[in-house]
């Protein structure tokens, strides 16, 4: 993938379509440059196109092109009825949504970021979540409650928590946290196609980032299963599990290591839950050592859920050194460049960690 | 006249040896009553309307037995629950509904079954009138497998076709009761959504953020505060500021209805419904209504209220005698009738409460099932890592 990336930049698409393997597709090239944005915009797009009821609400979604303008252009090509902007009532206009999927629609309720989700929390737990399973599976509840999650950049720390942790805590949810464009597009179109309640996790510093899509992602009926991790780099001397924004930060940090002689596995987690623990495990089981990393809160967060996992499975006996956690400082975030940029896991704690946990 | 019509019906049935006179003496008993009447029922308070609902309101012998039949059955199903409460036999919460039934009887009248509606926890009311036996609610009570919802979810989670319970979370059914009318309108199904809440829910800020976006979209939903006078212990004047319920949509059109006359609150249900699927947008009715019990199994209800209060309204306003006193004045049907309906309602609860201690639990097989929807076998953990189960959908 880094070799295509290298031969686009100099040359164009059609030196992707040389380097790629589908050197027999004459049609169109093989891959193309899309951001984390237009991947979602494309995903909610084809979406509202092939199923009627799937329709978009939350504040600034229509008229404004969406406060992030993920949904840009979506109101002028379907209209008031299926794009719906709301009054800033999250706890109401969160309810509403679910209540439209209890009646026979498939809403996408946006938040605008996920803190504000937790003014409708209740909505999302006790009437989502947990209705199929108190209702015996009378009666199911297909919705979708997206949004950035997790730090931005500057915006402190009433707007920079990372809710991954909270939301994958309770049954009957779904979680999921894409990494590059794929998974944005491929993982938003398996949520709103899926009959339960997910919480989609995007990340705003993200949005603008471009991937490179494979041709068989453009297509329409494309989609990344649930509860599926990626190995995005396969190594051998170290597992690093990751998921959203510090998915790229591994990639760079074993990147850097490779230099040194250290192979990373790096592991794009895809869904918290239901976490795909088998792949983590049959990493580890091949390289002895794991290092999670992560943007939230170290306390009862996704790193320590993996820990917990590892012990109690076949894993644990394969390793050779305690699992490592990376995650943000257990603070509120601050505003401060410096003090921000240091609230966070950089590359350089990554491959830090990675060498203390190796112990090299 | 009844005992000669008898000797008439015997001597006929030796003559012809047929039972031609037990036919004769059933023909004579239905010319007896009145098929149809008319009743003065109390104006409705109104709020940001020209006019409401008809002062008159018609009743048909068929329809009064069976707002009889509906309300008593509720009444005698609560009752049996307050029985096995305290045996012990149902465990945790239960809201009883026992002096609000003209409420659940009269809106189920004034809306269709392809309608919609949606309440808080004091359900077991409207879980029967949206179509669930007696035997399967109290079977969920119960927490047995033959309970609505296989016992998984009690009390306060059962759920039917066009009824979405059932909701724990006060006021959450609110925003919920919108959303069910916003699908109605997406729909354009011309359908309209009851939602129900207390005077207690009344004051939750979720409320007052649907009633903005319902006015906003015009949504075919209709708030319905069944105000008791009481928020579990807290009188009405302790909690509100103001206690006209029927105004607190502001914007939007309301109405307080006599909630213990059951015509009377069919005929202000009629109204509602007409009002929403004119496409007028949401309309408020406050039904004022009184619970005999207190707020829960745990509350005895006499400790924020007097016992000479509830025993007022038990002469004086009870719904289903109401109905009763009003069909026999009007020679509608007869006590004898009323009995029978009675006996029969007895047996129907008494088998019901029958089944709801015999039926078995639900099997430890089914303990994580329904926790996805169309989903393959998921793995969940169990107390202890060595604990592997499996959900189903």
């Amino acid at each position: 993938m880094a070799t295509s990336l290298r031969c686009f930049l100099r040359s164009g698409k059609k030196a992707v379509l040389v380097a790629g393997r589908r050197g027999f597709q004459r049609s169109a090239p093989a891959g193309v440059q899309v951001t984390v944005r237009d991947a979602l915009n494309q995903a909610m797009d084809e979406e509202l196109e092939r199923d009627e009821r799937v329709f978009l609400m939350g504040e600034e979604v229509a008229q404004y092109d969406g406060a992030y303008k993920v949904s840009r252009g979506l109101w002028k090509k379907y209209g008031d009825k299926r794009v719906i902007d709301t009054p800033i009532s999250e706890m109401g206009f969160a309810g509403i949504a679910v209540g439209s999927a209890m009646a026979g629609l498939r809403p996408i309720c946006e938040f605008m970021t996920f803190n504000f989700s937790m003014q409708a929390i209740d909505q999302v737990i006790n009437s989502a979540a947990k209705t199929y399973y108190m209702s015996a599976g009378l009666q199911a509840v297909p919705i979708v409650f997206r949004g950035p999650n997790g730090a931005s950049a500057g915006v402190a720390a009433q707007h920079s928590q990372c809710f991954a942790a909270w939301y994958a805590h309770c049954p009957g949810l779904k979680v999921v946290s894409p990494w590059n464009s794929e998974d944005a597009k491929g993982l938003l179109k398996s949520a709103i196609r899926d009959d339960n309640p997910v919480v989609f996790l995007e990340n705003e510093l993200m949005y603008g980032v471009p991937f490179e899509m494979t041709e068989e992602s453009q297509s329409k009926d494309f989609t990344v299963p649930i509860g599926k991790a990626k190995i995005e780099r396969p190594g051998n001397h170290i597992t690093l599990v990751s998921h959203s924004r510090f998915v790229g930060h591994c990639l760079d940090a074993a990147a850097v290591l490779a230099k040194e002689g250290i192979e990373c596995e790096v592991i794009n987690l895809r869904t918290i839950r239901p976490m795909d623990v088998e792949s983590i495990e049959a990493s580890v089981m091949k390289t002895n050592h794991l290092v999670t990393v992560e943007g939230g809160w170290p306390q009862f967060g996704v790193g320590a859920e993996i820990c917990a996992r590892i012990m109690e499975g076949p894993a644990f006996n394969y390793l050779d050194s305690p699992v490592t956690r990376v995650t943000g400082v257990d603070i509120p975030m601050p505003y401060a460049k410096t003090l921000e940029e240091n609230s966070l896991p950089q590359v350089k704690d990554i491959i830090f960690s990675v060498k203390k946990t190796l112990n090299v | 006249m009844k005992t000669m019509l008898a000797i008439i019906s015997k001597a006929l049935c030796r003559i012809t040896g047929k039972n031609v006179g037990a036919r004769v003496v059933v023909a004579r008993k239905f010319a007896d009553f009145t098929p149809q009447a008319t009743f003065d029922i109390k104006k409705c308070d109104l709020h940001r309307l020209e006019a409401g609902p008809p002062v008159r309101a018609e009743l048909t012998r068929e329809q009064g037995l069976q707002f009889y039949r509906t309300m008593q059955t509720v009444r005698r199903m609560e009752l049996k629950a307050d029985q096995l409460y305290k045996q012990k036999i149902i465990r945790g919460f239960c809201h009883l509904y026992d002096g609000q039934e003209a409420c659940a009887a009269g809106i189920e009248a004034a809306i269709t079954p392809s309608d919609h509606l949606i309440t808080a926890y004091r359900a077991h009311g409207y879980t029967y009138t949206r179509g669930v036996s007696v035997k399967q609610i109290l079977a969920e009570l119960t927490g047995r497998k033959g309970g609505v919802a296989k016992g998984k979810g009690g009390s306060m989670h059962m759920y039917a076709p066009h009824f979405y319970g059932g909701n724990g979370i006060v006021g959450a059914q609110v925003p919920l009761g919108a959303g069910i009318a916003l699908a109605c309108q997406y729909q354009g199904n011309n359908q309209v959504c009851v939602t129900l809440y207390g005077d207690g829910a009344a004051n939750q800020g979720q409320i007052f953020e649907t009633f903005n976006m319902a006015a906003l979209w015009k949504l075919p939903c209709i708030f319905i505060c069944e105000n008791n006078q009481y928020g579990m212990g807290t009188s009405v004047e302790r909690a509100a500021a103001s206690t006209d319920y029927y105004k607190r949509g502001d914007f939007i059109p309301g109405l307080r209805v006599d909630g213990m006359d059951v015509l009377c609150v069919r005929e202000a249900a009629k109204f509602a419904a007409d009002h929403c699927r004119a496409g007028k947008g949401p309309i408020v009715m406050e039904l004022q209504t009184y619970r005999y019990h207190g707020h829960s199994m745990s509350d005895p209800g006499v400790s924020y209220r007097t016992r000479e209060e509830i025993q007022e309204v038990r002469s004086k306003n009870d719904p289903i005698s109401m109905l009763k006193e009003r069909m026999l004045s009007s020679k509608m049907a007869s006590a004898e009738e009323f009995k029978e309906i009675d006996t029969e309602i007895r047996k129907e609860v008494d088998d019901a409460a029958q089944f709801s201690t015999s039926d078995p639990e639900p099997p430890l097989e089914d303990l994580c099932n329904h926790v996805f929807c169309s989903d393959p076998p998921l793995d969940v953990r169990g107390v202890h890592p060595w604990s592997r189960l499996k959900s189903v959908s």
